[in-house]
């Protein structure tokens, strides 16, 4: 059973990168050692946290993607749990959202090729067609307007 | 059902509570009210991601409460990704619970 799962954590700003490191090798070992794998890691680098938790006004984010099961989950969670260094962590599945995410988005395509050869168009957007150009910022929607 | 409130259209009963110039003369003159679409539709955004504040941000605005359906005009599957996502931004300190 292989799924896919976003780890993101937050360490305590008093913590060294050699600890931050340490912290994504433990992981990674928890990960080998239940039959998982880190398929990528990402440091967001020091952030200014919303709120504060406990002293703490900034926080080291650290993003990891793992391919495992539940088991290893529950592992890595109890893991980050004990851990004084990490002030949060959040686990998600990703693998069942991404893949409805795909269909949305393929179906959404193939509806308006269908369309557009409907209408004895080439299936594809031509560069420089439609009214409204190839802006990609579009502010009809403006939400600013609607706070107020 | 007809107890169910129109949330599209331009409801004349929301008047004043939110939307820009108010006419300065007549009260009595039906405002003309921008049609609220959800943005998530209409920009075809398929992926509400706890880890883009950017995009959250406006739905959570002073009081860092999440903005209401009513008022955004974002539709209901939306909505409760929307929701979803804030409250996962929540938990890792990406976007406030309250603003003090």
């Amino acid at each position: 059973m292989n799924r896919k799962y976003e780890l993101v954590y937050v360490v305590s700003p008093d913590a060294t990168d050699a600890q931050v490191a340490e912290l994504h090798t433990q992981v990674e070992q928890i990960a080998e050692r239940l039959g998982g794998k880190i398929d990528k890691t990402d440091n967001w680098g020091r952030r200014k946290l919303a709120y504060e938790i406990g002293p703490h006004k900034e926080g080291t984010y650290v993003l990891e993607t793992i391919d495992g099961g539940g088991e290893l989950m529950k592992e890595i969670d109890r893991r980050l749990k004990v851990s004084d260094l990490i002030m949060r962590h959040l686990i998600v599945r990703i693998d069942e959202d991404q893949t409805k995410i795909e269909r949305t988005r393929s179906k959404r395509t193939e509806a308006s090729r269908r369309r557009r050869v409907a209408r004895g168009l080439p299936p594809d957007r031509q560069p420089g067609e439609g009214q409204r150009g190839d802006t990609e910022d579009d502010d009809r929607f403006d939400l600013a307007e609607v706070e107020r | 059902m007809n107890g169910k409130r129109s949330f599209g259209g331009g409801g004349r009963g929301k008047a004043g509570a939110q939307g820009g110039q108010q006419g300065k003369d007549g009260q009595r003159r039906p405002m003309f009210r921008r049609r609220k679409v959800c943005k998530f539709c209409s920009d075809k955004i398929d992926d509400i991601n706890y880890k883009d504040t950017k995009l959250l941000m406006p739905f959570v605005p002073e009081r860092a409460k999440i903005l209401p359906r009513r008022i955004s005009g974002t539709c209901a599957m939306h909505q409760r990704k929307l929701r979803t996502a804030i409250m996962r931004a929540r938990q890792l300190a990406l976007i406030p619970y309250t603003a003090e």
